[in-house]
């Protein structure tokens, strides 16, 4: 894992990588951290816990990486919206919800989007991504490789120029 | 694909979520309308053992963490304690053996200090009987917002050690057969030393929480979902609370010793699984008393029962403040485990600071072996409870058995205990009705049950109650997300 105190920009990939395509998270993460981008942190886990409210807080644009179950192929990828909810007994945590936790706790909450890459086999400990999954993730690597560059740019930009605090730009759509 | 809709639009997982597993309590109604059994179900299958086979020994300490997203360390070390008794490892140099303590403690660490603040500090702190709507997380973030924070700042510190000396937090490798993979270099000390008081001062805050709430309240927890039972769990040689490393106690109800200092190789003959038709989970009891009488309780409040001192002095001191409010000799409460937890979380947070300024740590002896052997057995305290490995490996080195019993297996008879007093207690008539919903919510929460560590699988944690007339008809159902 790479932390950088310039890092303003944090990926956060999760799952399983021995339930097949549950895997494509950590997968996306690896893939992602070899390519050293600027600003950019990357983060591995099986699921999101509430202490990575620490780290979005301290961002300035926050990515989630999952596997879908179903949805659209190769990928999607949306704004999320915060959700200021609790859980019953979840020791992890929904992105939505970590949204919402993290501008609770730390009054502050970057912009964030989910890269849903479609999975289609999540068997118990079978280790590996399916060909169509694997095909799906080199797509969607790609695409959010461009957008971290996109996106990547503009924080610097603005910091530089001062005139948004990380964590407060007003997000607008996709580029 | 999509990336141009602007709403929000939830990331397809549920099916594949990495926790607890879905809570299912079924309660059985005897001919009176009185509850005759409750049962408390795992809905996923076993198959871990299944997986290991035919695997290299080495792998397991790697393999057995994606048991569980929620305490991979547990299972990594007790793996790794497995393999040392393969390889002939029986005495660990001192580097390796504070690194892997280093981690436990972290894990100890964050697994606590997440259950507390984030799933039982609302209960606590707003009262269990409280509007849901106030009664979460998000209450305690409004209400007290320096706790919230400390709550995740003290999960975070947990997870940067175990970051530090297990190497990274999904299949980390830190642990290998016979000793570890790294030791802890003076900057990674530096980064963690620097915010080590505080944590234990933070700690301290916790477990006054915890007291404040017993105390205040104990005429009511004394009838809430109580029951007396053995206890179980590691205790150092000379009677010390134990989670990494020592021998099996296990104390009945009024604290006569069953069995002590146990050879934890010896569990097999100490210990048995009783299998139930109704439940993936097995029923383990001490051999000894047998199924009906032999079952115990593990985690937080049987190891605080079971061991005769906590040898960091703020712990210690915090156990003696517990034994005289609940009084003297074993404590049955089951709502007792938030407090006998956060001791624990102090305890740890004390290790850790002694640790970190252990120069042994940076020590560059890692690893050692000696006589190879065919049966590892590895034994350990988990943060829910004691956790056991057991494999046999062929003559190429291959995996040909496994048999793992989890903390919450262990706990497994507790909880159904806790969830049938609960509802003999609440129940009226032949509904469910949300005050016994969120009561058998509180009561199975003071467990902190990892059902997809104890079923081997993963799955969301809804809790869903049903109700059972004496035919086993269903007569109600009610479901809490």
């Amino acid at each position: 894992m790479r932390t950088t105190t310039d890092a303003k920009i944090a990926v956060f990939c999760y799952g399983n990588p021995a339930r097949e395509d549950d895997g494509l998270g950590p997968e996306l993460a690896r893939r992602l951290e070899g390519l050293s981008l600027p600003q950019v942190t990357v983060e591995s886990d099986y699921q999101l816990m509430v202490e990575d409210a620490a780290l979005i807080s301290e961002s300035a644009l926050v990515v989630f990486v999952d596997a879908a179950l179903a949805g659209e192929e190769p990928f999607s990828f949306r704004q999320l919206a915060e959700r200021p909810e609790a859980g019953y007994m979840s020791h992890s945590i929904d992105p939505d919800r970590l949204l919402g936790l993290t501008r609770e706790t730390f009054g502050r909450c970057p912009p964030a989007y989910a890269l849903a890459i479609r999975g289609y086999s999540f068997e118990m400990f079978k280790e590996g991504l399916t060909d169509r999954a694997s095909s799906n993730l080199t797509e969607a690597l790609s695409y959010l490789v461009g957008f971290l560059r996109t996106e990547g740019a503009e924080q610097h930009h603005i910091l530089r120029r001062g005139t948004a605090g990380a964590g407060e730009r007003a997000s607008g759509g996709l580029k | 694909m999509a990336t141009e809709s602007p709403a929000y639009k939830r990331v397809i997982i549920e099916p594949v979520t990495r926790v607890e597993g879905h809570g299912k309590v079924s309660l059985l109604l005897d001919e009176a309308g009185k509850v005759k059994q409750a049962r408390f179900h795992v809905v996923e299958f076993r198959g871990f053992e299944r997986f290991v086979q035919g695997r290299p020994f080495w792998e397991a300490p790697v393999l057995v963490q994606r048991l569980c997203g929620i305490c991979p360390v547990s299972h990594h070390l007790a793996a790794a304690k497995a393999m040392d008794r393969i390889v002939g490892a029986d005495t660990l140099p001192p580097t390796a053996e504070k690194m892997r303590r280093l981690m436990h403690y972290g894990q100890f660490f964050q697994s606590h200090s997440l259950h507390f603040f984030h799933l039982v500090s609302p209960d606590l702190l707003f009262g269990f009987d409280a509007d849901p709507a106030i009664r979460n997380v998000v209450g305690v973030i409004r209400k007290h917002p320096d706790l919230a924070v400390q709550g995740v700042m003290m999960r975070k510190f947990g997870q940067e050690i175990i970051k530090a000396t297990a190497g990274k937090k999904v299949h980390g490798t830190g642990a290998i057969p016979g000793g570890i993979n790294k030791n802890l270099s003076i900057p990674e000390r530096d980064f963690l030393l620097k915010d080590a008081d505080k944590m234990v001062e933070w700690a301290k805050g916790a477990v006054e929480i915890a007291k404040n709430y017993t105390v205040e309240h104990i005429k009511t927890l004394a009838s809430f979902a109580d029951f007396p039972s053995n206890h179980l769990s590691l205790v150092r040689s000379d009677g010390a609370l134990e989670i990494y490393h020592g021998g099996l106690r296990a104390i009945d109800a009024d604290g006569k010793k069953i069995f002590d200092h146990v050879d934890y190789l010896q569990f097999p003959e100490y210990l048995a699984e009783e299998v139930r038709n109704w439940s993936y989970m097995k029923f383990p009891f001490i051999r000894s008393l047998g199924p009906e009488k032999g079952w115990y309780r593990v985690g937080p409040l049987a190891r605080i029962n079971a061991c005769d001192f906590i040898d960091t002095p703020e712990a210690e001191a915090a156990r003696k403040e517990f034994f005289a409010a609940v009084g003297d000799g074993p404590c049955n409460l089951s709502m007792a485990y938030h407090w006998a937890r956060m001791i624990e979380t102090l305890y740890a947070a004390e290790k850790i600071r002694e640790l970190l300024n252990d120069p042994d740590l940076q020590g560059t002896d890692l690893v050692t072996k000696g006589e190879r052997r065919r049966v590892g057995i590895g034994v350990i305290e988990a943060p829910r409870g004691t956790l056991f490995h057991y494999y046999e490996v062929d003559d190429n080195d291959l995996i040909v058995a496994a048999n793992l019993i989890v903390s919450t297996t262990n706990n497994n008879e507790s909880i159904n205990r806790a969830v049938a007093r609960v509802a003999d207690t609440d129940l009226s008539g032949q509904k469910i009705t949300e005050g016994l919903l969120n009561h058998v919510e509180v009561a199975i929460r003071a467990y902190d049950p990892c059902l997809s560590c104890a079923t081997h699988a993963m799955g969301q944690m809804p809790l869903s109650v049903e109700l059972y007339d004496h035919e086993e008809h269903l007569i109600d159902r009610k479901i809490k997300d």
